[in-house]
């Protein structure tokens, strides 16, 4: 009997190992199809979720054994993480930082450009050529919040330093639904992709077209801005005291079309303007009331003031004129199949010559604009808009032009093309912005390479191409400022 | 004989408990591939936590980038949620908001805020499978993959894990052919993914760190390699907090142009 008890004793110990084991395996893994390197497939159990225990033996099992834990000292904690709370070394870390005064940051930048031609009514070749150093700080209480961004800029074309002030914001919110901005901002709206109906707000165009960085395209505003938040309708209002216009193009680094002179013109003719620069007289008046629907924007919008950038002339003595703006208009914009679609429209209504009748203010206009955007590829977008500008008055602007000067059409046409790829991981980014009027036969493209060399250091590359079969169009007039640039910036 | 017979009963009745036992423990796979979803995405009513990510790439090269996300449910069902996520750093990207909703069934939508410009963009971008911020984390990796996007397979059970083969429904729209998941049998915790295309491993996700946050086992430190490229991206939860009370209009234009700072610290 003794040897059969033996056998049978372990007859069943191997029966049972082998059941478990063939347990182990069971869920569809063929035996020999998994190698006995099984358990190092298997990952490794992550700090905190040590050590494995055995069914029955779990934590929560043994955590009923122990006392209960005074409240304070909850969450319980799992073995082997000791009694740190595991927030609390990094609470004290921030805590050290909040002390901490003013913290800066900012970004040191160079760069040049160069147009490819040589300009007749250019002296120098060089469009760009500048050393800037921009500094951010903030501050905040319990409602208050104070932010500062300034710019120190040495300009090798102009020969001089100058400060340009891009932002001294104080940010309130003296109720739960409403924040008031007051300071001098950037301010942003509407839904074109550099194209602008409903942002009336100051455009930087003569650093768009020399190859500063695109924040730049923004010129800031002194302004108050006005936001009450709400579930029907969201209302921003801004209050501009004195108008703020845009920073166009003079002639003095980017040469223009003078309808005066019937040429292309520059340093040496450049645009005087009368601006009206009274406080609170020459003010300017912004509103938008907007509201989701589902994930889509919908918004109406209202401006008063004068047209940004020059809209008119007086002759005695010649001087290009702002005449009073205003604008109503509508945009949405939302998903649409695979992309992001977007409609907006405004109604220029250039007030002090409804009719159209004088020749040297602007005439009303419609403007109205579409786009749509998807991804095309892996890390490669593609966007699309169509833009017109439709002359309100056209009959009354044929019959008032003066002789010399070259009448537009009554509908300019333009279609932009955005192309952006990311490579090496999005560390390189090329991009294409292209501008083309099929009615005024004109184009503007804007190339651009940028590299990030690390998390600080950023270089790029890009161009400025202005190509036009007549010199009196939009883009056309300046042909002669096409240029090249690079810059290299290094930002902490 | 007898004692023999009685003998065999024996080892078939323990064998046959200590299967039934077997069976009753083990969860069926949607009950698993469900609680592993919510432990991973959908713990709390809503979330903050301060990451620090760190991409390192094939020559040794590491860049880094620091940001809050503020994640709120948006629904009891773990489907619909709201993200919100703030850069500190890198310099570049500082004050820089993401915003997503997330949908289950349809493409998220997604907001990007530009502070320099002060401008609110839509992002046209819904592939979700690509990179998040130049790391080797997808855009899925940090927000979740629908859990209906994949046929669900337990293929092994182990001492601590649960093994799920996942299958994407739609091999089209992804570029694996199947993943792995280990999940914690305890917590449900993924803890290892792999992805796999043609047989290959290519991919490999592991939670490094776990910790017990409010209650909720949280994984504070998470690795994504790609074994194709040599890179590899670290995040770590330097701060977590759960049922903030984060209201739904933070996840808004408004607080997009105007952080709320009291969720960012």
């Amino acid at each position: 009997m003794r040897p059969g008890y033996a056998f049978w004793v372990s007859f069943l110990i191997v029966l049972m190992i082998v059941s478990v084991v063939a347990q182990a395996e069971e869920p569809a893994l063929p035996a020999g199809l998994e190698p006995v390197g099984k358990s190092s497939s298997e990952p490794a159990l992550p700090v905190g979720l040590e050590p494995s225990l055995p069914a029955g033996l779990d934590s929560v099992g043994e955590r009923t054994q122990e006392p209960a834990l005074p409240s304070g000292l909850e969450p319980a904690l799992p073995e082997g993480l000791g009694a740190a709370p595991f927030n609390e070394e990094n609470d004290s870390a921030s805590a050290l930082r909040k002390e901490s005064p003013l913290q800066f940051h900012g970004f040191w930048d160079v760069r040049a450009g160069s147009r490819i031609t040589s300009d007749p009514a250019q002296a120098k070749d060089a469009t760009l050529g500048e050393m800037r150093l921009q500094l951010k700080t903030d501050k905040d209480w319990d409602r208050v919040f104070i932010e500062f961004t300034g710019d120190a800029l040495f300009d090798a074309i102009e020969e001089r330093a100058r400060i340009d002030l891009r932002q001294l914001r104080l940010t309130w919110t003296p109720v739960e639904s409403l924040d008031i901005r007051i300071g001098r901002q950037v301010l942003t709206w509407g839904t074109g992709d550099m194209l602008f109906i409903n942002d009336l707000f100051p455009k930087d165009w003569r650093s768009y077209f020399s190859g500063r960085d695109v924040e730049y395209l923004k010129a800031p505003s002194n302004a108050a801005r006005i936001g009450w938040f709400n579930e029907i309708m969201n209302v921003e209002v801004v209050y501009t005291p004195r108008f703020n216009p845009d920073r166009y193009i003079t002639g003095k680094r980017f040469s223009y079309f003078s309808p005066m002179h019937g040429k292309t013109v520059g340093r040496k003719q450049q645009v005087h303007t009368i601006e009206p620069d009274d406080w609170f007289d020459n003010d300017e008046i912004a509103v938008r009331l907007y509201r989701n629907l589902g994930s889509a924007q919908l918004a109406l919008y209202g401006y008063s003031g004068y047209w940004k950038s020059p809209g008119g002339m007086q002759l005695f003595p010649s001087r290009a004129i702002f005449p009073k703006l205003r604008v109503y208009g509508a945009s949405i914009r939302g998903a649409l199949g695979k992309g992001i679609a977007n409609l907006e429209f405004g109604y220029y209504d250039s007030y002090q010559d409804r009719s159209g009748s004088s020749p040297f203010i602007n005439n009303s206009e419609i403007r109205f604009l579409a786009g749509y955007e998807r991804e095309i590829g892996h890390e490669f977008t593609a966007g699309i808009q169509y833009y017109l500008e439709y002359m309100q008055q056209y009959k009354a602007y044929k019959k008032t032009l003066p002789f010399f000067m070259k009448a537009r059409d009554r509908d300019r046409h333009l279609i932009t093309l955005r192309l952006t790829k990311q490579l090496l991981q999005q560390n390189l980014i090329l991009s294409l912005f292209a501008y083309a009027s099929p009615s005024d036969s004109d184009s503007y493209l804007r190339p651009n390479v940028s590299y990030k060399i690390n998390d600080n250091w950023t270089v790029d590359f890009g161009g400025n191409i202005f190509m036009g079969r007549q010199r009196h169009t939009f883009f056309g007039q300046f042909e002669d400022n096409t240029n090249v640039y690079a810059g290299a910036r290094v930002a902490f | 004989m007898i004692k023999h017979a009685k003998m065999m009963l024996l080892a078939t009745c323990l064998i046959t408990l200590t299967c039934s036992a077997l069976a009753q423990d083990a969860p069926s796979v949607d009950e698993i591939i469900k609680k592993a979803n919510h432990a991973a995405y959908y713990q709390g009513s809503d979330g903050r936590a301060k990451v620090k990510m760190s991409i390192k790439d094939k020559q040794g090269n590491v860049r880094e980038r620091e940001f809050f996300i503020l994640r709120r449910n948006a629904d009891d069902k773990d489907e619909e949620q709201q993200f919100y996520v703030y850069f500190n750093s890198p310099a570049d990207v500082r004050e820089m908001v993401f915003m997503v909703w997330k949908h289950v069934g349809k493409d998220d939508d997604r907001w990007l805020y530009l502070p320099a410009l002060d401008a609110v963009r839509q992002i046209a971008a819904t592939d979700k499978r690509t990179s998040f911020v130049g790391s080797t984390f997808f855009y899925e990796d940090v927000s979740g993959r629908s859990i209906e996007e994949d046929v669900h397979e337990l293929v092994e059970t182990t001492d601590n894990f649960y093994v799920i083969k996942n299958t994407p429904k739609n091999p089209g729209s992804v570029e694996f052919d199947s993943y792995k998941v280990y999940i914690h049998k305890t917590t449900f915790i993924p803890v290892k993914v792999e992805y796999e295309k043609g047989g290959n491993i290519y991919r490999v996700g592991e939670a490094q760190k776990v910790d017990t946050i409010d209650g909720f086992p949280t994984v504070t430190k998470n690795v994504m390699k790609d074994l194709n490229s040599g890179s590899e991206t670290t995040i770590e939860y330097l701060k977590v907090d759960y049922n903030v009370g984060i209201p739904e209009n933070i996840y808004t234009e408004r607080f997009m142009r105007r952080a709320p700072r009291q969720y960012l610290n």
